[in-house]
């Protein structure tokens, strides 16, 4: 993907923290993000490592009471989205940025009609003239139904969330987030609570609109399978800060942070290397995170600096950058 | 829920040494326990006046200034004087004192709650407990639709029903009371039982062939205590209230023996000139039922923290 | 199941419930001791008229009999006669029964309207002053029995402040109005008597604040767990998300789910204030049917105590099926889902 002069999105520095009993979790630790127009990115980590917290907190729909900004910048076409009043807001949620939910069955009201819930989002983005013509609003539900291969659109707009099967619902949700027309669609690991091949037959779907519209899209997972297929750059994320980005394709070849070296070395290769053993020890606490690099612990080519400084993300080639004291110019480690 | 502490298949390690585990862990939770209730001062709060009452109500003869006034006792001349040093809370239309009739009504009071709960509890938790172990089969359908027909009265007509055709007394009171309460734990019961009968740990009880008797004593009732316990401590304050409701009408307690019901209902007609008669021995069943709840509350999240 | 299925499946249950309560009245009502008959003539009649009255009150055939004769005679609103009164249960049902249906009727509209607004306005103000203030209100709400708050609201807004009056429905000089509905303050409407409208108003409102204290409370407590609660939830954050307004996800995608809880208890707790209703009438000296059967208890008067109950068995049932279908209306996953064991 070419670089056009300025990111349509950008996430510098992102802190946040979430206060519970006995303290506060420092779940993101400084993430910086860019996307430009166009392009699609894919945001991987294990569960829990802050990539719905990081999306959530780019629109600001975190709790807020447990969950806090404390530091950051979140920059949409140069305007910061934490700064920015409801009014202005209101214009980003749907109309700019859209969100897929990652569980269907939560996202959705249990005790209103699909339909109701729908036009709701509908009206609430239409241009003002248009807003209260139900007839229009409900013939761009029908369309967005179909649009995500729904039959009978009609029924499905009387139907209630319980009556619908996972798959059904998954694509309700999706079509939802597009009849706002967002320049961005953010998808947090779509049909991870489905069965395998209705997940499949949801990626597809994702894949064929997103190449029919024009819109960038962050698509969250922690599958490589499927940042391989559909993305054409990747962010890797860990315990609440990016630790490599770089395109789809360099990152399978070449990945340079030791937590992408484990992650790609876990897909199942057909030849040669057979099923590897994994990362040893487990995602930090929360409450008391490592020191210096989050990653230290479990790190095969730790090094005094590690434990003690936080490395920062370095450019190592064009579009790959690494945050690895094994890649800093300064601190060259001999191995 | 928790998994319970018990284990049902043990394999061959020492029996002794898993038993001192477990009676280590058990040590260690009541210990985990105590320290959460401690930390919410409502609970000790509730604590305090529970263990205050009951203390009172055990000591009332010795305690309270006037015990003869608990009994046949008139002294017109001193009737309906207002609180003062020598009838701290004043005295009632007879002449009676106030607080020592107070006194010696909580102990009716608490008696009723916990011979209530005594009678109630027992056969109510077991019936839940068959009913549910056997849910689908007509010992459910049987012991549920009885349960149903009771729950659907209204709640103190029951009572209040039977009372009126027995002879009013405390005992028959009780005896009213206990019959339309019994359902209440039956229902809980039953819809716990019903779902742990479904966990792992029922299922290899029933797999290494242990009786029904032990599935249900030994294996689901363990794991029903915390909600059972917490209703036990809300309901006593409740079986106060609604006992003070049928003395309040004359079915309960009868005169001369005090009552904190029969005093309200006394004192409500002498509302507002000599307003002690009434509101005193209101405010000790506030006092009174408020501690309960509090304790109630406090044994509920104690156990609920524990899920989160 | 469609909503008229599910609530025909609700009255035939209802029914049986209330044909299993009748069998429990009824095996109550003989055993007691005393001989029914004698009961109604006094101890000086002779004895050949209590035998006569034994023949007519099938008093010498088998129970199984006298249930249906007793059954019978009930389902065509023939109760006997009451033993206080000494006139058919029936009219006295008819005269007592609405002025406690009023008072029911007030109290759980000033328990919905006032809990859920508290509950609302505490959830909106989360843990702010307003919040805590309701928080305590409540808890104080739900330990106290409402006789309490009864002598309460009489000593402080009845004889301190003098702004209510305390005793029966209407004032002493006012007349009432010609009866349409037995409802005093409706009635006063449909003829459009204002004052008398005001003055009944005026004495109902002591007494159903009473009975209503309790509802309140808990309402107010579930509807701020519930609202604070499913504001945290996923379909609240996707529609805030996908940029629908904060006003309307609080008025409505919010409001509705939280509701269903609140309802459910709220229904019960309404349910149940007619046979709470007792105490509060003996208080405000209201000439209710709880007041009415209290006084039956206590004279034993067999005939009227086993009317009120089962009137007030079928008042509760049906209260039960309302609140079903309202809850049944609110939220749809209760009338879609197959029905499961209970």
């Amino acid at each position: 993907m070419t670089e056009t002069s300025s990111p349509l999105l950008e996430i510098k520095d992102l802190y946040v923290n979430f206060a519970v009993y006995g303290g506060d979790l420092r779940v993101l630790d400084g993430v910086n993000f860019k996307m430009y127009a166009g392009e699609r990115i894919g945001l991987v980590g294990e569960t829990g490592c802050g990539k719905t917290t990081t999306m959530r907190a780019v629109l600001r729909v975190l709790p807020t009471p447990p969950a806090r900004i404390s530091e950051g910048q979140v920059f949409l076409e140069g305007r910061d989205i934490l700064k920015m009043k409801e009014e202005e807001l209101s214009h980003v949620r749907g109309k700019s940025i859209s969100m897929v939910f990652q569980d269907p069955t939560a996202a959705l009201n249990p005790v209103f009609t699909i339909g109701k819930q729908m036009e709701a989002v509908i009206r609430n983005n239409l241009l003002e003239e248009r807003k209260n013509d139900s007839r229009q609003v409900r013939s761009v539900a029908i369309n967005a139904l179909q649009d995500v291969s729904l039959a009978d659109a009609e029924r499905l707009l009387e139907s209630y969330p319980v009556q619908l099967s996972g798959g059904m619902r998954q694509r309700i949700c999706i079509a939802m987030a597009l009849t706002t027309n967002p320049q961005i669609l953010i998808a947090d690991e779509p049909g991870t609570s489905l069965d395998v091949t209705i997940q499949d037959q949801i990626l597809r779907l994702l894949r064929d609109l997103v190449e029919n519209r024009n819109m960038s899209v962050i698509l969250i997972t922690h599958t490589l399978g499927v940042v391989r297929e559909l993305t054409n750059r990747v962010y890797v994320m860990y315990a609440g800060s990016i630790v490599e980005t770089a395109n789809t394709e360099r990152i399978f070849q070449q990945p340079l942070h030791p937590y992408s070296k484990g992650l790609i070395a876990t897909v199942p290769r057909l030849t040669g290397g057979g099923i590897a053993n994994g990362i040893p020890g487990h995602i930090p606490n929360y409450h008391n995170p490592p020191t210096g690099c989050r990653f230290h612990p479990r790190c095969t080519q730790v090094a005094e600096i590690c434990r003690m400084q936080k490395p920062p993300l370095i450019e190592v080639e064009q579009n790959h950058s690494v945050a690895c004291f094994l890649y800093s110019s300064e601190q060259k480690v001999n191995l | 829920m928790d998994s319970p502490k018990t284990l049902s298949m043990k394999p061959n390690y020492d029996i002794d040494y898993i038993k001192q585990l477990e009676h280590n862990s058990r040590r260690e939770e009541i210990g985990r326990n105590w320290y959460k209730f401690s930390r919410n001062s409502l609970s000790i709060t509730g604590l305090i006046v529970v263990v205050a009452v009951i203390i009172i109500a055990l000591l009332a003869p010795y305690i309270s200034p006037y015990p003869a006034h608990a009994g046949p006792f008139t002294d017109f001349a001193n009737a309906k004087r207002p609180p003062n040093l020598t009838y701290l809370l004043g005295t009632d239309q007879i002449g009676r004192d106030i607080l020592s009739r107070i006194i010696f009504g909580m102990r009716s009071s608490l008696l009723m709650g916990v011979v209530v709960l005594t009678l109630v509890v027992p056969p109510g938790v077991f019936l839940g407990l068959v009913a549910g172990y056997f849910h689908g089969t007509w010992i459910d359908t049987l012991i549920m639709r009885i349960t149903d027909i009771f729950l659907a009265v209204p709640p103190l007509i029951l009572a209040l029903a039977v009372a009126s055709v027995l002879k009013p007394n405390l005992w028959n009171s009780m005896m009213a009371i206990s019959l339309m309460w019994w359902p209440w734990y039956t229902r809980l019961v039953y819809g716990l039982a019903t779902t742990l009968r479904n966990e792992y740990f029922v299922t290899a009880a029933e797999v290494t062939g242990a009786s029904t008797a032990h599935i249900l004593f030994r294996e689901i009732l363990p794991n029903t205590i915390s909600p059972i316990l917490t209703k036990m401590s809300i309901d006593v304050a409740w079986v106060i209230i609604i006992g003070s409701m049928l003395s309040f009408v004359g079915l309960g307690v009868q005169p001369p023996e005090p009552s904190l019901g029969t005093m309200i209902a006394d004192g409500s007609k002498y509302l507002p000139d000599q307003w002690w008669i009434a509101v005193f021995p209101a405010l000790a069943i506030v006092v009174i039922v408020l501690g309960f709840n509090l304790l109630g509350d406090g044994i509920r999240d104690m156990f609920a923290s524990e899920e989160s | 199941m469609s909503m008229v299925k599910f609530l025909i499946q609700r009255i035939v249950y209802s029914v049986f419930v209330l044909l299993g309560l009748s069998i429990v009245i009824f095996i109550i009502a003989r055993i007691m001791p005393g001989d029914p008959a004698r009961m109604a003539v006094g101890a000086r009649a002779p004895q050949w008229v209590v035998d006569r009255l034994r023949e007519q009150m099938h008093l010498n055939e088998s129970l199984p009999m006298q249930y249906y004769y007793w059954l019978s005679d009930a389902l065509q609103g023939d109760f006997g006669l009451s033993l206080i009164t000494q006139r058919p249960v029936t009219n006295d049902i008819k005269e007592f029964f609405p002025a406690s249906l009023e008072l029911a009727l007030f109290a759980a509209s000033i328990a919905a309207v006032f809990g859920i607004g508290l509950g609302m306005l505490s959830a909106r103000y989360k843990d702010t002053w307003i919040d805590n203030l309701v928080r305590l209100f409540s808890y104080a709400g739900i330990v106290t029995p409402s006789y309490i708050f009864a002598i309460l609201f009489i000593l402080i807004f009845g004889f301190a402040l003098n702004w209510f009056p305390v005793i029966g429905r209407v004032s002493d000089n006012v007349p009432l109005p010609e009866k349409i509905s037995g409802l005093v303050t409706i009635d006063a409407l449909l003829h459009g008597q204002l004052s008398t409208f005001g003055d009944a108003l005026w004495h109902i409102l002591l007494p159903s604040l009473s009975l209503a204290m309790g509802s309140i409370a808990q309402a107010a407590r579930i509807t701020r767990s519930s609202m604070a609660d499913n504001l945290t939830k996923d379909y609240i954050a996707n529609m805030r998300a996908l940029g629908v307004s904060e006003r309307e996800i609080m008025s409505r995608f919010l409001l509705k789910p939280s509701l269903i809880p609140t309802i459910s208890i709220l229904g019960l707790d309404i349910a149940s204030i007619l046979s709470v209703a007792f105490i509060v009438e003996s208080i405000f000296n209201w000439p209710g049917l709880a007041r009415y059967g209290m006084n039956a208890m206590l004279y034993k008067d067999l005939n009227a105590i086993s009317a009120v109950i089962l009137v007030f068995g079928a008042a509760f049932a049906v209260m039960n099926i309302v609140v079903d279908i309202i809850i049944a209306y609110l939220d749809p996953r209760i009338r879609l889902r197959s029905a499961r064991g209970d």
